[in-house]
């Protein structure tokens, strides 16, 4: 991806996915601040998010501004480091984003739609 | 007599590689680092090569890496930068031509790659164009516009340093005047430019060039503006 259309598109995907992420983080945090009792616990957590689908969207959500956002910023700095290559720096940072998106969706769905231990 | 003591990029006779070697030069009042180099050139070594034209921060062609930052000789006052005394070297990031003169062309062939010449639009029939000063257009471009192309934040850009092709911010700060200019009539093409990886797009918003601009402009600024200029155009087909 060269183009110069493809370019600003891509610029325009990290924003917005910083946008997005800077949101999901505010709600991760305070919410681990405020809804901690007796101790920051596995059981308590997913007490809290197995079956409820507002946090798996919640979840969902942030793990697809990770998988964008996060290849885009890295596509530039593997670039700067090794120059040339743009079309097979590409692909790598397809298959990246792929294993972030499947890394991450598998732990929303273990913690919002798995069995109790 | 108190003296400065001072150290110069000289280049190798062969013209491969260089090293610094040291002077001594007589302070005097006010004395600045351009003060310094015409010094050691007219009365210590004559074959010393270094480029000047106006001595009053006008022309841009003096500048230097002076005590390891670029900036405009004749501007800088050595009271204000020689501490554990001083050592002035060519400008970063451009090819050497000999001792403190560097090659400025590939600095210039990217504002032309950045397509930095005005289009114009009308002929010489027509009218004086105006351009309202209040405009958002015009003031967008208030402090680029004075931009007189000495390189300071080129050789000062970490990125240009790691990506060769990256026009820098000197080139982007000149398409940023044109895009917002009425008058012109190659905004698309322009923008084209200076979208991508070689472009406004590698800009990592380290400010170098912001911090270290002799007439306090704000290239990243200007690269900002091309950012959401060039976003907005993608989104809106305007951009191929």
């Amino acid at each position: 991806m060269s183009g110069a259309r493809s370019q600003s598109l891509l610029w325009l995907a990290q924003r917005g996915s910083a946008v997005v992420l800077a949101l999901c983080v505010v709600v991760h945090l305070s919410t681990m601040i405020v809804a901690v009792r007796r101790g920051l616990t596995a059981a308590e957590i997913l007490g809290r998010t197995r079956g409820s689908l507002v946090w798996a969207a919640f979840y969902g959500v942030f793990v697809l501004g990770v998988a964008i956002h996060a290849p885009i910023g890295l596509r530039t700095i593997v670039a700067e480091i090794h120059g040339g290559h743009r079309r097979s720096i590409d692909v790598a940072m397809l298959a990246v984003a792929a294993v972030l998106l499947a890394l991450g969706l598998r732990a929303v769905v273990a913690v919002t739609m798995g069995r109790a231990a | 007599m108190n003296t400065l003591s001072v150290r110069v990029w000289r280049t190798a006779a062969d013209g491969a590689g260089g090293r610094f070697v040291a002077y001594d030069v007589p302070r005097s009042p006010a004395q600045t680092v351009l003060d310094v180099v015409t010094h050691i050139q007219r009365r210590v070594d004559s074959t010393l090569a270094y480029r000047f034209a106006c001595r009053v921060g006008m022309c841009g062609s003096c500048a230097m890496t002076v005590n390891g930052r670029a900036r405009w000789t004749c501007r800088t006052h050595v009271d204000a930068v020689s501490g554990g005394g001083l050592e002035i070297a060519p400008l970063a990031q451009l090819p050497v031509i000999r001792d403190l003169v560097t090659d400025m062309r590939e600095f210039f062939d990217k504002w032309a790659r950045a397509k930095g010449q005005f289009v114009p639009t009308a002929t010489r029939r027509d009218g004086f164009a105006t351009v309202a000063p209040a405009s958002r257009e015009r003031r967008a471009v208030d402090a680029a516009i004075e931009c007189i192309g000495c390189a300071v934040c080129y050789s000062s850009c970490d990125v240009v340093g790691w990506n060769p092709a990256y026009l820098g911010p000197a080139a982007l700060n000149r398409a940023w005047t044109l895009v917002n200019d009425p008058r012109d009539g190659a905004r698309s093409e322009r923008l084209a430019a200076v979208a991508g990886d070689a472009g406004c797009h590698a800009c990592h918003t380290h400010q170098s060039c912001t911090e270290r601009c002799p007439k306090q402009l704000a290239p990243t600024a200007s690269i900002a503006g091309l950012k959401r200029m060039t976003a907005f155009a993608a989104l809106t087909g305007a951009l191929r």
